[in-house]
Order: C-alpha cells, then structure tokens, then sequence
C-alpha cells in the first residue's frame, strides 16, 4: 500500500550571482521523487527567491519511500541556452516512516553542489502520509527503528535483544562506468552520491525486513559502510543489532535518568564486560577469481596467535556449576542463531555475565576485476573505466561477497567456542582495499550473556536472583568464562582480588565500554599501538600472499606493544579495542587503540624488565639498567598520574571521584598485604617472557625508545576511545566535537621499517599534541571516544584522520550529592536489578526538592526541545531576518553531559562527494578540504534541525577518501558520515518545566479560581 | 616527513581571539607565529613550535573563509557552514569593523574611491599599521559608504542594521561616512590637533542639526546631506554681523545662555564682537561646496585660533 509524500519548496536565500550581467539570478527548483518530477515557477532576478509554491504529492509505494531519496535540484533558468544546475538537496525521508520520530522535516538546507560546495539554502517542508499496511508479504519494513547508538537508546527499553543482523547490496561504481569517460566530473558525482543514497536505503529495507522476521522492532548499533572497491564495484554493508525496544513513556521515569553524566553513566544500562586475553587468527584464504574463468581457491592458514600472561594456578571450582547451568541456558538461546554476535558495545544491567577476550579473524581477498593497467587515475580526466557486462556481474557478487564475510564470522565463532563463550560482543567489521587487495577484518569480545533477555517471554527469568548472589557487582564479568582446567591457551589465572572467589586473567582485553558497574581505580587513558611494514610491490596474488604472510607479524606486534604499554601505564585491562590494519602499495600499517584501566579485580601488573642477550660488557650492563631505571620512573609516574593508588592508599585521597574503589578500599584493606603477596609470587616464576623485553640487537633497542617517547597529556588533559573516561564523573555541559585530518609525505629515500614507525609515530603523536593545544582553553576537559583512521592513499602518503569530543568537567566540584546517589543507586541496581527502573521516580522525589527553582536560566542556546521544534516550524514560514540559526550539537558519544535526551528522531546518514578543478585557489588542499568538512557538519546540522533535532549523537565519520593531483591542480574527497538525530533538554530547563508542569497541570482541574483572581 | 594536509574542523568554530586580532592586524602567519611564541604561549602550555605553526595556520585558514561572510554580516547570522554562538558572532563582528583611529585620521574625509589606495603606503609606514590591515580599514570604510550611500533614514540605524555594530562604533561609521560624503578637509596642518573623536563628535552634532531629516523629520530623508536650505538660511546671519542691534541683542543672548557655564566668561565677552564675527562669516560661505569642505579649517582658523590666543583653556564648539 503506497503513501503519499508531499513536498513544498518555500524559499530559498544567498543564492549565487548566476547571471554576470545582472548579478542576480533567475532560480527554479525541480522535486525530484523517484521517477516523478516537479518545478517551481522560475523566481526572477533574485537572490533570495520566495517560490512558496503549492504541494508536490508524490503518491508511491512504501519500499520506494524507504529506499529513493528526495532529491531537490535548483537551476538557474535560462532562456537561451541550457538551464544551470546550482545545486542539489538529498533528503532522506526515512525518519518520517516511523511514528515515534519526526512529523515533518521543514527547515533550511544547504544547497550542495560537488563542484562549488554549499551555494545559498532552501527552505522546504516534507511530509508523508502513510496508509496502513496489511500485506503480510510486503517488500517494505517501514516502522523498523535504526539506532546508530551501541547501547540501548536513552529512552528505551530492551525487552529482547534477538541478535545479529547484516546485509550487502553490491552495485557498479558509476566512477568507473564507460559513461564516465563522456560525461561531466559534476554528472558522474551525482550519479555515485544518488546511487549510494540509493542502496543505502534499500540496504536498510532489507536489514529491517530481517528484524521483522525475527518479529524485533528495532536495530541499534547499526554500522553501514561502503567498500569502493574500484573497477569491481561498490559494497555497500551493514550490521546491527535487533532488539525490541519498548519506549519509557512515563516521564518520571526518564527525567532523572541523566541528570548528570555521571549519575546516567552509573544508572545506565550497562554490563559487565569481562574478557582478557586476545586471541586472534588469520585466515587468508587468497580468492583469485570465481567462476568458469581462472578459480584457483588457496587458502593460507596462519597458527593462531594467542596472547595473555603466563602462569598458572590451581583451578578453583566454585564457579564451576554456576557457570554450566548457564551455559546451558544460554547456549540453547544462541544456538538457533547462525551468529550470536552483537554489535552493542554497552548492555542493560545483568546482561554480560562473563568475558572471554578479544576475538579477531582477518582474511586477504583479491578483488575480482578485469587487469587494465593502464587506468589508474582519480581525476575527472584520467578516470578508469572498462567495458564489461554488469549484469552478469551484478549477479554473481554479492554472493561472493556474502560468502567471504560468512567465512570470517564463522571463524570468529569458533574462536568465541573456544574461549568457553557463546556469544561475541562489542562486534565489528572492517575493510581495507588498495587496487584489488583487499583486507576482511572481523573483531569483537568474546562473552557469556545472560539469556534472559535473548528470549521471548523469560524476562522474568528464575535465574536472576541466583545471579545477582553469584555476582558481586563489579567484578563478575572478569571472572573467566571457560574451564580452567581446559584452558584454551596458556593464562595466568589469579583469584580475583574482589570477590576472592573467582578466577581472574592478569589481563583483559576487550572491544567493549567499560561497564558501569565495573570497579575501576584512578583514571584511564589513550593507548596506542602504531606499527608499520614495508612490502614489495606486487601484482595480485603475490601480492596477496606477501600480505597475508606479513599479517601475523603484525598482529603480534601490535599486541606486544599494546601489552607493553599497558604494563608502562601500571594498568591491567584494555576496553573498546580497535586495531585497524591498512594496506598501501608498498606497506601495511597497523594502528590499535585503546582505552586502558586499572580494573580493581585483576592482578597488580608486574614491571616490565629488561633483559640484554650480548655476552656482558661493563657499559652494556650500565647500559640496560639505565633504561629500566626510567622505565621504572615511567611506570611510578604513570601510576601517579592517573591516579592508579593500590587499595590502601586510595582511601587517603580524599577526593578521588570514583565512590566505588573507595568502598572497596575500606573493605579489602586487611586483605589487600595478602594480594600483593600474590603478585610477588607470580613473579618469581611465570612471568619471564611476558615481560621481559629482550634487547638483543637494534630493533628491539628501537621499541623499547618508543615506548619511552610516548608523552602523557598536559595536565588538565586526560584521552580515551570509550564513551566515557573511567574516573571522572563530573562532567559539565560543554562538549566540543572536531574532526582533524592528517597527511604526511614520506621522503622515499630513508624508507626503511624503522623510519617509517617513527614518522607515523611522529605523526600520530604530533596530532595528539596539536588536539590537545588547540583544546585548551577546555582544560579540564578530555578527548572521548577518540577515533583514529589510517588510510594510505597514495604510495608515500599517510592520511590519518582523528574525530573525537572533548568535554570539559568540573574538577572541584565533589558533586558530593551526586556521588551519594550513585552509590546508593549502585547498591541497590546490584541487589535488585527489576527496580531499577523505578529509582528514577525516587530519585526525582528527591532532586526536586532540592533545588525547587533553579534560576530560570534564560533559554540556553538550545532550544528546549517543545520550543525547538516550535521555532522549526515557524521558520518554516518565509525567512524572517531575524531568525538565527538553531545550535545544533554533534557528538561521537551515546549521550551528551548535563542534558536528557527525550526523543530520538532518526538515523542520519550521509554521503558526499566533492571535487575541485581550481585546488590552488580555493587554498590549496588544506583549504579545500577544510571547507568540505565544515560543509559537511552544517549539512549533518541542517538536516538534524529540520527534523525538529537539536543534536545528534553516536555520529561517525565512517569514511573520509582523499585523493589529490597537484599537477592537475585536482582534487577529490568522498566523505561518509552518520548519526542519530536526537531532541534534547538541559537538565536545569527540565527541572523547570516539570516543575511547571504539575501547576498546569492543576490549573484545569480549577479554572472557576484562575477565573476569578 | 613533510605535513601535506593539516586541518581541524571543529563543530562549534574554534576561535582564538589572539590570533584574530593577529590576522586582523595583518601579519603573515609566519610574523603571527614569531609574535606568538613571543607572548611566551609555549612556555604556557608545554606546545612546540611546530603545533604553533599548525595551529596558526589553521586559524588563518578559518578566519579566510569567515571574512566572505564578515563582509555582510548579517549573512554571518543566518550561515550554516560555521556554527559561532551569537555573542562571537558579534565580537567577531565588532573586531573586524574596529580600526585604528590613527587610520581614519589619516583618511577623514578624503574621498575613499580614488587615489587613496595609492597613498595606503604611505599611511602604512606613518601609522605603523601594517598595509594589510590598512586595505582592511579601506575596505571596510568603502564597504559601509556604499551600502548606507542612498539608503533613506537614520544613518546611524542603517549602519546598525546593516553590518550589525555596536552603538558606539555604528556611531563613529556615521562620522566616517558623513566626512567622506561632504569632503570636509581634515587634512591641514592646523587641524591635526584634533583627534577622531573630535571630528565624530561634530558630525554627530552636524548629522543631528544641519541634515535634511534634522529639519523635518517626517522627511524621512538622508543623514548624509547638509541640508541645502539650512545652508541658505545661515547666509541670512550676516545681519548679525552687519546690524549693530542685532549683535547687541546676539550678544546678550549668547550671554545669558553661557554666563555661569564657562569659565572663560569674561573673555569672551570681551572679543564676542570679533568671534561671532568669524563664526557668521564661516555660515554664510557655507552654501559653496568648497566651503564647506574648509569648514573645519575655517572655524580653526577663525574661531577657535583666537580663542587660544586668548589662552582660552577649553575647546569649544
């Protein structure tokens, strides 16, 4: 059944001069909707036209609602010649589909051409009327919510979390058509930004006909990304999460559920994450060609590297029974999925039961393509192309396609078997192309789940008090999942240093947030480890081969390093880790982020000693002991710096912001001389090769300077990748998010391996310390969910783009209030997770008294959101000259301090193209795509306020392709961002207007009073 | 290792106002970082020089892409590419139409189209404001010239309204509009005892009185003419020159109106005859452009020499 779209074109203002003659500019739109087209009546001789023309109705069917754009060109009318196209609108008429989001999308947009970027806005009105649908067999999965957010959204519930959904559609990349070699750079971008727009819609249709099956209602983390994999085409893929959401309707409820970060952070639904250890393998399996043609299918199978401490214990059995009984229960949820994974990085209270540890699988795949050597170029006039019949190979890809990543995502679950887990969480998938390699990459935490909430009907399930005995809040998920007796590697098992009860690993590695709940003690902080590799240069499957044989080098590089650094840091556990591995023509590089903590249930981590192999020579020995003197320094200030104080001490400072550790202190005080006992025993046997780093020739020598050259954040700076920094929890309202973009040339005369980590050290390092100076009028503040992308575009090129949020906190402020509370609330979410929904209602008996009337604080820049999307709408109306912008804010986190997201409105996702032919005048390639990416942000922003949004969160600059030609004076830029549209209120004003509320409230109920005064 | 590409997007601008006011002044990055690190920043914040250069260059890169938009500033208000909360929107603003009051000395009432460009080298090495900055001021001066030039009603509002400035300053673009307009030399050596705020002072008064709109104000004419009639009329005071009962009875009144308000009383009764003199000889002429453009040289030398002679100790108009 088909649903009406009604379009309406208001006006449009500072519009470009199209007419030398007159300076002025003689505009007409046309509304694009599928195959159905509309005009405006031509508006003469201005720059600001009013066109207010009538609606546009497009009647259609709801699959073509979910999956075409509607596309707004405006031209410049023309009697003579041609009409000029001065710009286009894609807008996505998604967030209209489902009845909670947004009603109307009205509002100024950009007026966005590939080649001259933003020229002018136009103000238009969108609106769908949906009929209802009761065709069981429909095409379409309107009503499906897509959360890009990797938790739970704020104002839900999960009823269910049905698990793992994914989907690719492949199509031609219009860059490479036979086509492109006639037609405009302009035309040719068009084409790719419609198509891609295109798929994505249809790619989101077919993913929530999925979650439809699997009767959800929702899908939260959803990740799409596009592989532009050149002359063989363009993926488009996804993956997510599906869930049945119930929204939180009563207001109560969601009032105080952030009224600070700090108290949402501890109420908010999260989970224990638990994991150590990593485990990773890779599978290169070299795919030359399919079909009748050429298929020689080799596949190359690398041992599997696993990585923790050393040591071992005697198994304690404790856990034993528990464990089985769950493992059952689980087990029978997950096994009818074909992939028990979840790309959620955060869960509702209760829902991780225990962690195994980061599982990996990384395949190098030739690209299926016809050899043209002689097209290589990017630009307008050097465009590859080839002549090939697409519709054969429309056909076969995305089967093959299909088919590798199933081959990694079913070696990802075995490797989860293997650590005694069911189920991967923290999930996500990666690729990395150059000319027809390309690198699969699949990664997540390997994790024991709590099946209550994996099945229809047992929300109330009888294993939940036993749970919550067995589990003592913040130590459960560290506690192994798989037998001890049966270990799948080699780990060094200790009791945990909380409960005592249970098996810990000495480390933890995981994709994951922090849990809430997780008992953390001082601060964390960014840890990378940056790697590269020179490779040969080579064709095909050679090339392929040399890759895959360079991998697990890497891999176990990247990891020392990681361990390394860990133990320099003085912490024991690794969350949201991210290693990205990138190939060029002639190097690999790797780049693992991290956040890293010290877990309070985990081992004291051991020094790091160093060990030198030549026969002893005097200044040698001086040598060495030199180096693990600093070390030693490096490791006391690290500890001193974030905070890290053993147990014992930690109760002294006064102020430590983290309430937990300091009960744990009280409570672990007379125990804590026995665990250092442990410590030292460890280290008197197991520990040699973990730790110990050999210094035997100039490599090494190399490595252990690097890690020395690390700097700590100035002060008043603190970093990390997760959504929140363990320890601090005072944020303020403040929040800054930026992208900064990096691109280095290498001189190729000192390409050697050791130059080449330390310029892409150099690189990473000096861009850090550029954030953290520009940032700093912040102070205090700190980098969150800091994302690092390594591309190498060309041969000597290494691009580096970095977007994260900086947000300031107090760092006086005790927030002793808040503190209590949280505590209390902690209690209490770990005696009885079923109430926690109801803390709210207390909670917000209680905070209201407390500050009655908060000074009214004349309306924030945001606008609250009742009033937001009143203004929204009356902007609608022809541009008033007063009217200012809305302040809309963007942020990579699932929240934003000091304010409450009552609505979410949509996904956001956006892809753009822009090419310049005039590089050197519009600033060179600093210019060019500074200005790109500022137009991008105001686009994002344009289409959140026209929703009725005033920020969105959990946004991501998944792709940021950059090619240049100097010579050619060219260059060319795709750009692929997403994000949640969101309404937000600042607490202080929904203090107010609950406070308002209950007197309006009463004023029906006595109108004679209200009459009469 | 060379940096190819270094750029910082921030969703809300990032604005350093130090380095603003660097780029307003017209220093090249390179200057602008050697100030910085003068200003001791590095020592400050622990940052090597290579971040300042960065960072430098990356504000300058914002503020070029700004100034389009500073050029009509209420396009700055409605603009979606940068997100600036209003209250740097304004500062912004101010700061860009600020300028150096040694500048406007310099170009008062020239004409500011032709042939002043050329001497922008000269104001430069007299001034000490880089030539950057001077072209801005120019620029700036033209710019405010040609949008208020034929606009009806309140000089003083339409500068507002249009380039959004504060009182103050919308204030001190009417007097630089209003001397540009009707020439008024300012030039002479004799004058250049009297500051800008001097000369702004007058055209308010001038703006107040001698318009079109000053006479009538449901004319809902020009700030920017003197009004002809007035003009005319004021030829009309040589009677108070010529007729002795007249410059009795002018006398008297003058008188009574200041006796008590000024210290120099005396005196000037005493020269009153000699001082009116000179000020209804200036009027009358009033009605020749050349005239008018000598104004102020005029009444200097006529009026308010004698005075100082008289070692009158205020200035008085």
């Amino acid at each position: 059944m088909p649903g009406k779209l009604k379009v309406k074109i208001v006006a449009g203002r500072h519009l470009p001069v199209m007419d030398r003659a007159s300076d002025l500019t003689d505009a007409f739109v046309e509304v694009k909707f599928g195959n159905t087209t509309f005009k405006t009546d031509v508006y003469l001789k201005s720059l600001n036209p009013q066109w207010n023309s009538e609606w546009f109705k497009f009647e259609v069917d709801d699959e073509d609602l979910q999956d075409e754009p509607l596309q707004i060109t405006v031209l410049d009318h023309d009697t003579y010649s041609a009409n000029d196209a001065i710009g286009k609108v894609y807008i996505d008429i998604d967030p209209l589909l489902y009845s909670e989001a947004a009603t109307v999308i009205s509002g100024w947009f950009p007026i966005y051409d590939t080649i001259h970027g933003i020229r002018g806005e136009i103000n238009v009105v969108v609106k769908v009327d949906l009929f209802n649908d009761l065709n069981r067999f429909r095409q379409s999965s309107c009503g499906v919510k897509f959360f890009c957010t990797t938790s739970i959204p704020k104002c839900y519930r999960a009823v269910i979390i049905h698990g793992f959904v994914e989907e690719l559609v492949v199509n031609e990349d219009p860059e490479y058509q036979w086509i492109d070699r006639i037609r405009t750079p302009r035309a040719s971008n068009e084409a790719r930004q419609r198509l891609i727009s295109l798929m994505s819609g249809e790619l989101q249709r077919k993913i929530g006909l999925k979650v439809l099956e699997m009767r959800g209602n929702a899908v939260v983390g959803y990740l799409q990304c596009f592989d532009l994999e050149g002359e063989s085409g363009l993926v488009v893929r996804a993956i997510g999460t599906a869930c049945t959401l119930d929204k939180l309707s009563s207001p109560a409820a969601l009032l105080p559920a952030c009224n600070s970060p700090s108290r949402e952070m501890k109420e908010s639904p999260l989970v224990h994450p638990p994991s150590h250890g990593c485990r990773s393998t890779h599978n290169s399996p070299i795919h030359t060609a399919t079909g009748s043609r050429l298929t020689q299918n080799f596949s190359v199978s690398v041992p599997t590297l696993i990585y923790t401490g050393m040591g071992s214990g005697s198994a304690g059995k404790e856990g034993g029974p528990f464990k089985a009984l769950l493992r059952q229960q689980t087990q029978s949820a997950l096994e009818q999925r074909e992939f028990p994974f979840f790309t959620l990085t955060a869960f509702p209270p209760g829902f991780l039961v225990h962690v195994g540890g980061v599982v990996s699988a990384r395949s190098v795949k030739l690209l299926d393509r016809i050899h043209n050597p002689a097209f290589v170029g990017i630009m307008g006039n050097t465009r590859s192309y080839k002549l090939l019949d697409w519709n054969s190979f429309n056909s076969d890809e995305p089967e093959t396609r299909d088919a590798w990543w199933a081959e990694i995502r079913q070696e990802i679950k075995s490797h989860a078997k293997a650590l005694g887990c069911h189920a991967v969480v923290g999930y996500s998938e990666s690729t990395s192309i150059c000319e027809e390699v390309c690198i699969l990459s699949a990664s997540g935490t390997a994790a024991v789940l709590n099946p209550r909430f994996l099945q229809d009907g047992t929300v109330e399930g009888c294993l939940e008090p036993r749970l919550e005995e067995n589990l003592p809040a913040g130590c459960g998920f560290c506690h192994i999942p798989y037998d001890e007796l049966n270990m799948p590697f080699p780990a060094h098992l200790t009791y945990c240093n909380n409960c005592r009860k249970q098996k810990v690993p000495d480390v933890l590695f995981t994709t994951i947030d922090l849990p809430v709940d997780a008992t953390v003690i001082g601060k964390g902080c960014l840890i990378q480890a940056r790697l590269c590799r020179l490779k040969k240069k080579a064709q095909a499957e050679a090339n392929a081969t040399a890759i895959s044989n360079l991998l697990p080098f890497m891999e176990y590089e990247v990891h020392t390093q990681l361990m390394n650094k860990l133990k320099l840091k003085a912490m024991n556990a690794l969350f949201g880790l991210r290693i990205q591995i990138t190939v060029g023509e002639n190097m690999l590089m790797g780049l693992a982020s991290a956040t890293g903590v010290y877990l309070a249930a985990l081992p004291t981590p051991g020094g790091i000693q160093i060990a030198g192999k030549t026969p002893n020579d005097g200044s040698y020995e001086q040598h060495i002991s030199h180096m693990q003197k600093k070390i030693n320094d490096t490791i006391a200030k690290n500890k001193e710096l974030y905070e890290i104080n053993p147990p014992e001490i930690s109760e002294e400072i006064i102020g430590s912001p983290i309430p937990e550790p300091r009960q744990r202190s009280r409570l672990l005080r007379s125990q804590s001389e026995s665990s250092d006992e442990v410590t030292e025993l460890d280290l008197s046997h197991g520990k040699k090769d973990a730790f110990v780093l050999e210094i035997d020739d100039t490599d090494a020598m190399e490595d252990v300077h690097s890690l020395l050259t690390d700097v700590p954040p100035p002060s008043g700076f603190y970093s990390c990748n997760t959504e929140i920094m363990p320890g601090i929890n005072n944020w303020t309202s403040e929040i800054q998010m930026f992208t900064s973009v990096r691109v280095i040339r290498l001189s190729s005369l000192n390409l050697t391996n050791q130059a080449l980590n330390k310029n892409f050290n150099d690189l990473c390092e000096n861009l850090l310390k550029s954030l953290y100076f520009k940032l700093r009028s912040m102070i205090p503040c700190c980098l969150c969910h800091v994302n690092f992308t390594v591309s190498l575009p060309e041969d000597e090129l290494i691009q580096v783009t970095v977007t994260a949020v900086a947000i300031t906190f107090d760092k006086n402020q005790a927030l002793q209030t808040t503190k209590t509370h949280a505590e209390k609330l902690l209690q209490r979410a770990s005696t009885d997770n079923e109430e926690l929904l109801q803390f709210p209602l207390e909670l917000c008996s209680d905070s209201l008294p407390s500050h009655p009337f908060p000074p009214a604080k004349a309306v924030t820049v945001e606008k609250a959101s009742p009033m937001g999307e009143g203004n929204f709408r009356n902007r609608s109306a022809p541009p008033c000259a007063n009217s200012t912008v809305g302040v809309v804010k963007m942020t990579p986190l699932s929240f934003i301090p000091g304010a409450k997201i009552t609505k979410y409105l949509g996904i956001i996702n956006m892809f753009f193209i822009r090419e310049t032919t005039s590089l050197r005048e519009e600033g060179g390639v600093s210019g060019f795509l500074h200005a790109f990416i500022a137009e991008v942000f105001a686009m994002v922003r344009a289409h959140v306020a026209a929703l009725g949004g005033n920020a969105v969160v959990s946004y991501i600059m998944k792709q940021c392709v950059f090619m240049e030609n100097p010579n050619k004076n060219q260059a060319q830029c795709l750009i692929n961002v997403s994000g949640d549209a969101v309404v937000f209120v600042r607490e202080s004003e929904l203090e107010v207007v609950s406070a308002q509320q209950p007197a309006a409230n009463c004023q029906p109920s006595c109108p004679g009073g209200e009459v009469t005064t | 290792m060379t940096s190819e590409l270094d750029i910082f997007v921030g969703n809300t601008t990032l604005i350093d106002e130090d380095v603003y006011r660097l780029w307003l002044d017209g220093y090249s990055v390179s200057d602008a970082v050697v100030l910085r690190v003068c200003s001791g920043i590095l020592e400050q914040t622990g940052a090597t020089a290579a971040v300042l250069q960065s960072d430098t260059m990356d504000h300058y890169r914002t503020f070029h892409m700004l100034e389009r938009l500073l050029h009509a500033p209420p396009k700055m208000l409605h603009q979606l590419i940068f997100q600036i909360p209003p209250s740097r929107q304004a500062l912004l603003i101010e700061s860009y139409y600020a300028f150096d009051e040694a500048f406007v000395r310099e170009v008062l009432g020239k004409k500011l189209f032709k042939g002043t460009k050329k001497d922008l080298d000269d104001i430069s090495t007299k001034t000490g404001i880089t030539l950057k900055s001077c072209r801005r001021h120019l620029d700036n001066f033209k710019r405010v010239f040609k949008v208020v030039e034929e606009m009806r009603g309140s000089l003083v509002d339409n500068i507002q309204q249009h380039f959004l400035l504060s009182d103050r300053l919308a204030r001190d673009y009417a007097a630089i509009v209003f001397f540009a307009n009707n020439r008024f030399e300012t030039g002479k050596k004799k004058l250049h005892y009297l500051s800008f705020g001097d000369f702004a002072f007058c055209a308010e008064l001038m703006i107040q009185n001698w318009t079109l709109r000053a006479i009538d104000s449901q004319v809902d004419d020009m700030d920017m003419d003197l009004d002809k009639e007035f003009l005319q009329d004021l030829k009309e005071l040589k009677v108070l020159v010529a007729d002795k009962d007249l410059l009795d009875l002018h006398k008297s009144l003058v008188c009574t109106a200041l006796r008590g308000k000024l210290g120099v009383f005396s005196e000037m009764e005493a020269n009153f005859k000699n001082l009116s003199r000179g000020l209804v000889n200036v009027a009358a002429k009033l009605t020749h452009n050349k005239d008018v453009r000598d104004l102020f040289v005029d009444l200097v030398e006529k009026f308010v020499e004698p005075c100082r002679s008289d070692h009158w100790p205020l200035n008085e108009y």
